[in-house]
């Protein structure tokens, strides 16, 4: 892309090469369209769970417990002999749940406390900022894990916990993003005209910095279903019958011989992640057209 | 160089104050009271006693007053008694430590030796099946829960193929070797002991690689970037133009600038292996300070993790130290 590279100026009329231009789209936006699927097909499951699973996720038959995959139990059954494939469908939805809610919940905190702080400047700037720095150093799971467990077992203890480790990031981005829009003519323009500093905030600096935000959001959702899976591994996410990814692997940690207990709900935990990493690269490279050469 | 030195200190030490200030608030505001926990009922319905206990933990202080017995005890080396275990909190962290820092630096050289080549490589040949490969490793490493790379990579090596050995540090009929580290390689080693290091490295394969697999996706990643960029600047088309070969190009010229990047990342590569080495050291039964931590959590043994919140956040506090101060080492720019 540097500058020997510009074209001569009378190009010939554009031949489309049908295949070749398809290959280079699909290269480009396929991991993108096949990320977005894989999304997509999480959340109907998790909206349809109830009337897709062949079985209730709690109904327990002990006589046949730990059933390698078969017909009648698609991915076996577990220790108290519970369908591993119904409780994984129940499970996308508190592991999409709590990644939604903490990324954007999150994000709307962190982003508030970001672009404040940029307008604000001066002593609430330095505070605020201060204030995330505190945060971030702390190592994040581990920040979230005492948190979690001073408040105690449960799916929105944990949630909460996340919460308090996730804005700062956010908050991080917004406050560069809108430093960089403060200095645009279209802000000063604004500030002639005589509008209130709130009106600049919401309506005009907010829309310009969303771009970024979108692509650090769908990138994070992954990140945050895997920092939820992993203390609900370590027993804090949800409380034991709930069915969650990450508990369902620590059920079956100890058990080699019946892989499928734990094998099967981590490998739904990766496909959500490499779903949303595909979605989040994709949607980089669409808003920042200098970033598609890598 | 020096003023910048000092003024990184300073505010890492003023960190590290603030940080163990949010630990005690942590601890002091848990909803529960954790006298009611220890006396019981009956005694709890005697005023009396719970104000007597209230005294003797110094719980009717006000809050700033027993932050600063929280604070004079941390000085002491004082983190609290482990409910658990019934132990000081900073002897158990000093017993399981070892294990740790073992299993993380195998794992941490593991991610060099494997990262950085596999994102040289990626640059250089870029859009070829190394960098699909280097590609495919990332994107693996960065999605793949820890826990769960942990189980497949056990139920598969040792549990299916029998390659590896199965959990623990060592075989659990051997004796652990008696040494001044604790870090069993060093101590095997120095005790001669040929065959008990043999066991001790078996034992550490898999559990090393699974702990790696996030960070050499990280470091694959951006040192790939980090190449790229490299590669594409004015000194290199000099350098080309001057007719040095590409081998030189990549390696003098390119990889130095390339791995500013990569060293910053290294707070954030800690990072990810402490929070995988709970996982991993869970799974693989790994006697360190991880288990310890998910042992902590699951019986809520409430000084156990604020002690280790602390001495984690500290080292963490220290790593992003070094790095910053290697950064402006690396980098002139920096140092103002």
């Amino acid at each position: 892309m540097s500058a020997s590279t510009v074209p001569p100026l009378a190009l010939p009329p554009a031949m489309p090469v049908p295949r070749a231009r398809w290959r280079r789209r699909l290269r480009r936006y396929g991991p993108a369209w096949l990320g977005g699927g894989i999304v997509l097909l999480w959340v109907l499951v998790a909206l349809l769970a109830p009337w897709i699973s062949p079985y209730p996720p709690d109904a327990q038959d002990v006589v046949n417990r730990l059933q390698p995959p078969s017909a009648a139990h698609w991915l076996g059954t577990d220790v108290l002999g519970r369908d591993v494939f119904s409780r994984l469908l129940h499970g996308a939805r508190l592991s999409l749940l709590a990644g939604f809610t903490v990324v954007l919940v999150g994000a709307a905190i962190g982003t508030t406390v970001g672009i404040v702080a940029a307008w604000a400047r001066g002593f609430w700037d330095e505070a605020l900022m201060r204030l995330t720095d505190l945060v971030l150093c702390f190592p994040p799971i581990i920040l979230a894990l005492a948190i979690a467990a001073a408040l105690g077992i449960g799916t929105q203890n944990t949630i909460l916990a996340m919460l308090v480790v996730w804005w700062p990031k956010f908050a991080r981005l917004g406050r560069a993003l809108a430093l960089v829009q403060r200095g645009q003519e279209y802000v000063e323009a604004a500030t002639v005209l005589g509008l209130k500093p709130r009106r600049i905030l919401a309506r005009h600096i907010l829309p310009n910095t969303l771009g970024p935000l979108a692509v650090l959001v769908t990138l994070d959702l992954g990140n945050a279903i895997l920092t939820f899976a992993g203390l609900s591994f370590l027993g804090l996410g949800v409380v034991p019958p709930t069915p969650e990814w990450g508990s369902m692997v620590a059920e079956g940690r100890e058990l080699v011989e019946q892989w499928w207990i734990a094998a099967f709900p981590g490998f739904a935990i990766l496909t959500v992640v490499v779903g949303f990493n595909f979605c989040g690269d994709g949607l980089r490279d669409w808003l920042d057209p200098r970033a598609r050469s890598r | 160089m020096p003023r910048y030195i000092a003024t990184r200190l300073l505010a890492a030490a003023a960190m590290a104050l603030l940080a163990s200030l949010v630990v005690f608030l942590i601890s002091a505001l848990v909803p529960g009271d954790p006298v009611l926990a220890q006396l019981g009922d009956i005694l709890a319905s005697n005023p009396a006693t719970v104000a007597e206990w209230r005294a003797k933990w110094g719980l009717d202080l006000p809050l700033w007053e027993r932050y600063g017995i929280f604070l004079n005890g941390l000085a002491h080396g004082d983190l609290g008694i482990s409910i658990a275990t019934r132990r000081p909190v900073l002897e158990d962290i000093a017993q399981y430590a070892p294990a740790t820092v073992e299993l993380a630096t195998v794992s941490f050289l593991l991610t060099l030796v494997i990262g950085i080549p596999l994102g040289i490589a990626a640059a250089v040949w870029r859009d070829s099946w190394v960098d699909s490969l280097a590609r495919a490793v990332s994107l693996l490493g960065v999605s793949a829960p820890t826990f769960w790379l942990a189980f497949i990579m056990l139920a598969i090596f040792y549990g299916g193929l029998e390659w590896a050995p199965g959990p623990g540090r060592m075989d659990p009929i051997a004796f652990p070797p008696e040494g001044p580290t604790g870090l069993f390689l060093v101590d095997t080693l120095l005790a001669r002991d040929w065959e008990s290091f043999w066991d001790c490295a078996a034992h550490l394969v898999l559990p090393s690689i699974v702990l790696a697999a996030a960070t050499i996706g990280l470091i694959t990643r951006t040192t790939r970037a980090a190449m790229l960029d490299s590669l594409g600047q004015d000194y290199v088309r000099v350098s080309r133009a001057k007719g040095l070969k590409e081998r030189a190009i990549v390696l003098r010229h390119a990889l130095p600038n390339a791995l500013v990047p990569v060293v910053t990342l290294g707070g954030l590569a800690f990072a990810n292996l402490l929070a995988g080495a709970v996982m991993t050291e869970t799974v693989f039964a790994w006697p360190g300070l991880g288990r310890y931590t998910f042992r902590s959590a699951a019986a809520l043994d409430f000084p156990a993790i604020m002690g280790i919140t602390l001495v984690v956040s500290a080292t963490y506090l220290l790593v992003n130290l070094l790095v910053d101060l290697s950064y402006a080492a690396l980098d002139p720019r920096v140092r103002r």
